[in-house]
């Protein structure tokens, strides 16, 4: 086991440089220039110049990436163009906003998700079943942005369960959550009912029978965490689709995390809090994999990790 | 609670019959089970009627479809509802009838007064529970006691099914135990709380033929001693001779005939069970056979000729996935096969018969060399296109070795337009030809595989490979999957094609009594080698190898008065040949006994010590 957490680290390592590289290249073959955005519209050639030496743009892109790796390897992802201030105290101070986002809209996708699934499983064929296949349908189907804003008019604006957005209270993160939350749910629905359909017409389920376990015994017991397998690898996956998904919801929720900071700095090209905030995100998909295998082989002893 | 009841005076008033209506605990009465297609209602089993008495054995026999195990389903309350559903009769037992039954009463049945077991002990337990787990949960479900003495019983149960080291198992998951530890788990589970009935669904139907005994004989010895009755579910008339004391033979749901194993043996009246056991391979048959025509093996050239053929599999491990250990699937096997012969590879699950088959046709890389007339390859493979031309396959499983999505002439030319033989029209004669010729119509060929039974498929499957006109047939399981009469009948088409077009086969199979009925030659294998070979009659008249002989003295005998009071019992599981990289598998040199008979030393270790009972 440590050897192969430490044979994974190893790989995480690899990963996350070439996604520095990556990148780093498309941004320097971005057509904006971050230097126009800082000096701002009336400065001058010279100025403008003289910016673009003090933060070394003018050098060839060879020996501006490797500057940043190296002192990326040293824990340092550089000073933010126009916020003035390190880039990893920016991130440090709203990284814990979006683990809250994002736990919670784990949370929200596998209570519905699962609920729905089991419960479309085991009435397989009828109107429920359909109903809620329809559902998780538009689940997986409706962008992202649409969703919250509709969850805003209706619980916020129309009802005023909620707070329109910021942070705070509980109340501040149901909405968020939940719309971030809601495609996955819909994914995880289906996956858990087929996934339960199949686990249901195994031979061992018919043994459970057999003994005269009751129903609810059976399913919880016996079916669950059979089905459950496959859900829990693609959470690892689903980490990765979140970080896109936060971007996209902190701005509708005015919600202070990372994906706020990262649109904030997309809009204004400053390059730094770009390139920290896509590390992070890379660096959260690949612990999230790891995690999701390593639990694995706690339920599925038949699953050796090497 | 299930003592045999004392027979009272009124039993010999009422003829001396054993079936007197107080020792009666189970009984189906013009039963009919259907299940729903579109809006009609098909019977599956159609008015039965049968009863079983207290600690007796009643053997349902018969071939699939004929509603047996759905029978089963039903006592249980365990019928795949909606589809299927009892629609008539009744299951009477212990003064109640089954079928109008609460699911609450069904579950107080289940397991505490009926239990079951299963025909696969592989996908019966559940993977991720721990076999504690499991046997806990079943004795917890009937009774109210505490985890302590719950698990003290499971010990128990482990005990009495004669698992070593109970305690230690119960940490254990189902994939850590083989295939009949885990048939005597089940059978652990099932007669844990001492059930009053005992159903086993072809409880040894999955299992090797050695473990096959062992676990009748257990359910024997836990018979006599908790007095259960047993319904035994089975198409081996081997196993009903060995267990029943009543048989009731089935067919397309209806019963045909039932009554006392001895007089169904020795009298069947009922043409269809004359048929079913006169279908039966026994050992011995094809010796007899052979004795009215004599055949001169002697004159036959070398087909194939297979030296020092070795096949090893890596497993990986470490921090670098580097290869740690070695399966030593095929260890130096040499053997030939002559021209229009039967060549038999007969062994225990694992011991390498199939991974021969898959490195002969190439779909495994593998060290040695394979000589075919002719032709030669080395371990990259022979000249590819005449390879696969004169070897072709035969698989297990009908249903899963033909394309879902291809029409079945399509499947039979396919071959020919592989290797460009032919025009369009000649493939089509040529497949038209062969459909008759393996007893099917021309007019089925636009059909698909769906559309055919078992035996029906496996004939398709031996017009595919016969369509490239192969100098030999590997056939690994071929007929293991069909019905007794359907194995009979696709037996003999192989060996009249033999005799037609002068093929030889590579038969391979685990079951004995079809080797003796359709060999030439036969070779053993044991973990990777032949432990002995040589004509159908040196190996089965006169086996000299221990492993072989245990082979032929664990096939159970069609015929009731040949029952065997004690089965030979095993030491120990068979072993894995998993071997570390650098340490290499003991080779036992195969010597001479004269006239092509061979036998392994006895210096060979692990197979003495399995064999020592």
């Amino acid at each position: 086991m440590p050897a192969y957490i430490f044979r994974r680290l190893f790989q995480a390592a690899l990963i996350l440089i070439g996604v520095s590289f990556i990148t780093f290249a498309l941004l320097y073959l971005l057509p904006a220039d971050p230097v126009r955005q800082i000096a701002g519209r009336s400065a001058t050639a010279q100025t403008v110049e003289n910016i673009r030496q003090q933060l070394g743009l003018d050098q060839p892109f060879v020996v501006q990436y490797w500057r940043y790796l190296t002192s990326l390897l040293q824990g340092d992802l550089g000073r933010s163009y126009l916020q003035k201030s390190e880039v990893t105290e920016l991130i440090a101070a709203r990284l814990p906003a979006s683990l809250l986002l994002m736990v919670a809209a784990i949370g929200c996708e596998l209570v519905i998700g699962l609920t729905m699934g089991i419960v479309a499983a085991l009435r397989r064929g009828s109107i429920t079943d359909q109903s809620l296949m329809v559902v998780s349908f538009v689940g997986v189907s409706a962008p992202q942005f649409v969703v919250a804003l509709l969850m805003l008019y209706f619980f916020s604006v129309r009802l005023s369960w909620f707070p329109i957005g910021g942070y705070g209270t509980w109340q501040h993160l149901v909405l968020p959550a939940v719309s971030l939350g809601i495609m996955g749910a819909g994914w995880y629905s289906r996956m858990m009912r087929s996934s339960m359909i199949d686990v249901l017409r195994q031979d061992f389920i018919r043994t459970a029978q057999a003994k005269g376990l009751a129903a609810r015994k059976i399913l919880i017991g016996h079916a669950l965490p059979n089905a459950i397998l496959p859900i829990i690898a693609m959470i690892g996956i689903d980490i990765g689709l979140f970080m896109g998904g936060i971007v996209v919801i902190e701005s509708v929720f005015g919600w202070p995390g990372i994906g706020q900071l990262a649109w904030q700095a997309i809009q204004r090209v400053d390059i730094p809090i770009i390139m920290g905030v896509t590390l992070v995100s890379a660096c959260a998909i690949v612990i999230g994999n790891l995690l999701a295998d390593m639990i694995t082989p706690f339920i599925d002893p038949r699953i050796k990790l090497r | 609670m299930s003592e045999v009841s004392v027979m009272d005076a009124s039993v010999e008033v009422s003829k001396g019959a054993p079936n007197d209506i107080n020792d009666r605990i189970l009984e189906l009465t013009e039963l009919v089970i259907s299940a729903r297609s579109g809006t009609e209602l098909v019977p599956l089993v159609d008015g039965l009627s049968l009863s079983l008495n207290r600690g007796e054995t009643l053997c349902i026999a018969g071939e699939s479809g004929s509603g047996k195990s759905m029978t089963s389903l039903a006592v249980m309350g365990l019928l795949p509802k909606p589809a299927v559903r009892i629609t008539g009769g009744a299951i009477n037992f212990d003064g109640r009838d089954l079928t109008q039954a609460s699911e609450r009463h069904m579950r107080h049945v289940r397991g505490n007064r009926i239990a079951m077991i299963f025909q696969e002990p592989m996908t019966s337990l559940n993977p991720v529970l721990t076999i504690g787990r499991q046997l806990i949960e079943a004795i917890q479900a009937h009774s109210s006691l505490g985890n302590r003495e719950a698990r003290q019983k499971a010990i128990e149960a482990l005990n009495s099914v004669r698992i070593p080291q109970a305690e230690q198992r119960l940490k254990q998951h189902p994939h850590e135990l083989s295939g009949g530890m885990r048939q005597r788990v089940m059978i652990a589970m099932a007669l844990a709380l001492e059930p009053d009935i005992l159903i086993a669904d072809e409880p040894t139907t999955a299992l090797d033929v050695t473990v096959q005994g062992e676990v009748l004989e257990l359910l024997r010895d836990l018979q006599k001693t908790h007095g259960t009755s047993i319904v035994l579910i089975t198409h081996d008339m081997g196993v009903v001779a060995e267990m029943a004391d009543r048989v009731v033979i089935m067919q397309k749901g209806r019963l045909v005939e039932q009554g006392d194993v001895a007089d169904i043996f020795a009298r069947p009246s009922h043409d269809y069970t004359k048929q079913l056991l006169a279908a039966v391979p026994r050992l011995g048959d094809g010796m007899r056979k052979a004795a009215l025509q004599p055949t001169k093996v002697e004159e036959k050239e070398v087909l194939l000729e297979v030296d020092d053929l070795c096949v090893q599999f890596d497993i990986k491990g470490g921090f670098f996935g580097k290869t740690t250990h070695h399966v030593h699937a095929v260890n130096g096997v040499s053997f030939e096969i002559r021209d229009r012969e039967t060549f038999s590879l007969v062994g225990e699950s694992g011991c390498g018969k199939s991974t021969i088959a898959k490195a002969l046709t190439g779909l495994v890389p593998s060290s040695g060399s394979v000589h075919l007339k002719q032709t030669t390859r080395d371990a990259s493979g022979l000249v590819a296109a005449t390879k696969h031309r004169d070897i072709q396959m035969i698989f297990q499983d009908p249903y899963a070795s033909l394309d879902p999505r291809m029409r079945v002439g399509d499947l039979v030319s396919e071959p020919m337009l592989i290797h460009k033989i032919g025009t369009a029209e000649e493939r089509k004669a040529r497949t038209a030809e062969l459909f008759e010729r393996v007893g099917l119509h021309t007019n089925q060929m636009e059909n698909y595989p769906h559309e055919f039974s078992g035996g029906q498929r496996q004939r398709i499957c031996i017009a595919r490979a016969l369509a490239l006109r192969p100098k030999l047939i590997i056939a690994d399981e071929s007929v293991a999957a069909l019905d007794v009469s359907v194995q009979a009948r696709v037996l003999a088409l192989l060996k009249e094609l033999q005799e037609e077009f002068g093929i030889a086969y590579l038969f391979i199979s685990h079951d004995m009594a079809v080797v003796e009925n359709i060999s030439d030659r036969v070779a053993v294998m044991y973990m990777g080698q032949i432990v002995e070979m040589g004509s159908r009659e040196q190996v089965f008249s006169n086996p000299q190898h221990p492993y072989t002989k245990k082979l032929i003295a664990a096939v159970p005998i069609p015929d009731p008065s040949q029952r065997r009071q004690e089965f030979s019992r095993l030491s120990d599981e068979i072993k894995s040949p998993v071997y570390k990289v650098g340490q290499l598998p003991h080779r036992v040199p195969l010597l001479s006994l004269g006239n092509g008979h061979f036998v392994s030393g006895d210096d060979f270790d692990s197979v003495s010590q399995h064999v020592a009972a």
